[in-house]
């Protein structure tokens, strides 16, 4: 049992890892939504086919797999010399390095980053961390308007909306409904606009397409810095990231501690299970890579911890920091494919957000997400990195109840079962009590939470002999 | 074979001619069933709540009433699950190596129903009679956690009279997940709504199961909507002659 207490976690107040209200009221309110249920049921459909055949084409999916979680494994185990070395590498090839330890020290680093560059206006390529720190809320605060240029994430902020899934960030939106945004918020933009894709990619590229010529300072998260060499990573679709990443003079990259590889042949692993886990695709369109500063250009590295260090300290929660943000189990959820993105409150979504959200803020702050799962295990399946979601499920559920986040009536009532349980003759006579059960039918009226069962199933009736008491009168010898 | 019966909570309190079947079948089969008198439960309805170390006595006590066991079967791919993934974890991880170990040894003669007629008994024909249309819910636990794979289709398409139809989508979870059916049970509502609407589609007299407790669900909610399916447990089918 472990529980990392000591350690900072991520601070209320800044950032997206906490909801406003608890998973099972907002996941109340999302299931009776049948336009998100049918926007996502249709979309997870597709990508879980799409991804099945793209991964069934690699022999050796299971030892890409298996590398790819020792890699992981051996980055955090010597994180602290991989991101000095890595900070080394990025100083010794111009750019510089920053730490912060939370999302408010982020925001702060990267507010006087761009105000030095005298800039009222920052392009960015799509990334979660900064989404998880709040940095366009800060920009905003400061003045400074911050484009995103990613498709989904464009539609996301003009639709004053958040993300809902790392990869597909308006999975939650129809294409009407993303027309309707469009002709609601974007400047310029036809008002008779159709919600053909091709008419609505081409709003946006027009949109963008002067942003990226204009912008001084461009922000993007990383999927991967390699410490070997000091290179940054970004691996996207549009191709907006490599604008956003080759034409502004500044260039600030914020990426938790965690995105670390030591060598670049790492990439070899991670070059294959990342798309084909992700997109479905065998190689995505554009993969970016920088080394340093290019002559004329600056570049920042914003290093951050924002809770990193505190799931580190828990050995059986710290796996999920090999998490590489592909989504393949956000979109094979049962759970996830009912509710959508937005009732973890959580800019981290699905079964690795149920795992991660609850570690970097301190499960005491999410108690209800380790408990947002059937324990299906199909999110165990499909990681690319073998991350055992269900295990650590269970052990955050183990921490939220001794942080006392449950309620005393459940911890009452399942350590008395427990200690019926522990011996036949305390047993027996409770099993056999359901007997009792006979007289009230299939629907009785039951106090919470029974009475959640009785919502949607009936009740089983009970039988007039337990099994036990079966073979003890007929069968026992 | 002397075969030792972990009949499970929910089929001895809820379920009991689930237990009589697996009993009758494994007799048929030429077989000795025993039966310990003192099991009670797997625990696992505490370890997944969130109570594991409350449920250390719960593994003590199950350790110890299986102590003479060759062979365990459970009609209950769940509850094997526990045993096999969570009991010695439990006990490594409160500092008691020696149940750890017993915990261990145990967990690796225990197996669901399917897996022991399958891979330790090597029969797929037992000899059953079930003249129905029957569709097969495979449960994520016999899946994902046991790694069970054709070994019930094996055992079903050897049964006469059966007509085995498949069910769309049928590695998808039915919503239970023990307490989780309770903590959100609108969204595993959803889920099981889902579930019967395919089972419906594939105009099954019966779903069947190797897991009690889905089944229950399952059942509750064919019950609920006032379906003409009907849940049955892979045992059941199984003991069934003409």
């Amino acid at each position: 049992m472990s529980g990392a207490d000591w350690v900072p976690v991520a601070p209320p107040g800044v950032g997206h890892l906490r909801g406003a209200r608890p998973f099972p009221q907002e996941a109340a309110a999302a299931v009776t939504d049948r336009t998100l249920r049918s926007n996502l049921t249709g979309a997870t459909t597709r990508i879980r086919a799409k991804r099945d055949a793209a991964v069934s084409e690699v022999a050796d999916w299971e030892q890409l797999r298996e590398a790819g979680a020792a890699i992981k494994d051996d980055v955090l185990a010597h994180l602290d010399t991989y991101l000095l070395r890595l900070e080394e590498q990025v100083t010794a090839r111009g750019g510089t390095v920053h730490w912060a330890a939370d999302a408010a020290e982020a925001n702060r680093i990267i507010l006087e980053l761009v105000g030095a560059a005298g800039a009222g206006e920052v392009v960015k390529v799509k990334s979660m961390t900064t989404q998880e720190i709040g940095l366009n809320e800060a920009l905003a605060a400061a003045g400074v308007a911050a484009i995103e240029t990613d498709l989904a994430e464009l539609i996301v902020q003009l639709g004053d909306d958040w993300p809902s899934h790392f990869l597909v960030p308006a999975i939650h939106c129809n294409r009407t409904e993303i027309r309707d945004i469009f002709r609601r918020a974007m400047p310029g933009v036809d008002p008779e606009l159709p919600d053909e894709p091709a008419a609505l990619a081409e709003a946006s590229r027009r949109y963008l397409r002067d942003k990226f010529l204009s912008a001084e300072v461009a922000i993007s998260g990383a999927n991967f810095a390699v410490a070997e060499t000091g290179t940054l990573a970004v691996v996207e679709s549009e191709g907006n990231g490599r604008m956003c990443l080759t034409l502004p003079r500044t260039l600030v990259t914020v990426m938790g501690i965690e995105k670390l590889l030591p060598r670049w042949a790492d990439l070899e692993v991670f070059m294959q299970l990342l798309p084909r886990s992700s997109t479905a695709e065998r190689m995505n369109p554009y993969t970016s890579f920088w080394t340093g500063a290019t002559e004329g250009q600056e570049l920042h590295l914003v290093l951050l911890d924002n809770g990193r260090t505190a799931t580190l300290a828990d050995p059986a929660g710290r796996a999920a920091l090999r998490c590489i943000r592909c989504s393949a189990c956000l979109n094979v959820c049962p759970v996830y494919e009912r509710v959508g993105g937005h009732a973890y409150g959580s800019v981290y979504p699905g079964p690795i957000g149920a795992v991660l959200s609850p570690q970097l803020t301190g499960v005491a702050a999410n108690p209800t997400l380790p408990f947002a799962s059937t324990l299906c295990g199909a999110c165990y399946e499909v990681c690319p990195v073998a991350i055992d979601i269900p295990t650590m499920l269970v052990h955050l559920r183990e921490r939220a109840v001794a942080a006392g986040s449950e309620p005393a009536a459940e911890r009452v009532a399942m350590r008395a079962m427990a200690w019926l349980m522990a011996s036949r003759r305390r047993w027996a006579p409770s099993l056999a009590a359901l007997r009792a059960g006979r007289l009230l039918g299939r629907r009785p009226p039951l106090p919470p939470p029974l009475s959640a069962w009785t919502s949607s199933r009936d009740l089983p009736r009970p039988p007039a002999r337990t099994f036990m008491q079966w073979w003890d009168e007929e069968e026992r010898r | 074979m002397r075969i030792t019966l972990m009949v499970t909570c929910l089929v001895d309190g809820l379920f009991p001619d689930v237990g009589r079947a697996t009993v009758r079948l494994l007799r048929r089969l030429g077989h000795d069933v025993e039966v310990p008198a003192e099991q009670t439960c797997c625990g696992q309805v505490q370890i997944n709540t969130g109570y594991g170390p409350s449920a250390l006595g719960v593994i003590r006590h199950h350790v110890a009433a299986f102590a003479g066991a060759d062979v365990v079967v459970a009609p209950s791919a769940s509850c094997v699950g526990s045993v096999r993934h969570q009991h010695a974890a439990l006990a490594r991880q409160a500092g008691d190596a020696s149940l750890a170990a017993e915990a261990g040894a145990l967990a690796a003669r225990t197996y669901e129903l399917s897996e022991l007629l399958v891979d330790v008994i090597e029969i797929t024909d037992v000899g059953a009679y079930y003249p129905r249309r029957v569709t097969w819910h495979p449960t994520c636990h016999s899946l994902r956690l046991l790694g069970v794979g054709d070994q019930p289709r094996r055992l079903l398409e050897a049964v006469e009279g059966l007509e085995l139809v498949d069910l769309p989508d049928a590695d998808h979870c039915c919503g239970f997940g023990g307490t989780f059916s309770l903590k959100n049970p609108a969204v595993s509502g959803a889920m099981l709504e889902d579930k019967l609407g395919r089972i419906a589609a594939t105009g099954a007299e019966r779903c069947a199961s190797g897991d009690a407790s889905c089944l229950m669900h399952i059942g509750g909610g064919l019950s609920r909507t006032g379906s003409t399916a009907r849940p049955v447990h892979l045992a059941e089918i199984l003991a069934s002659t003409r």
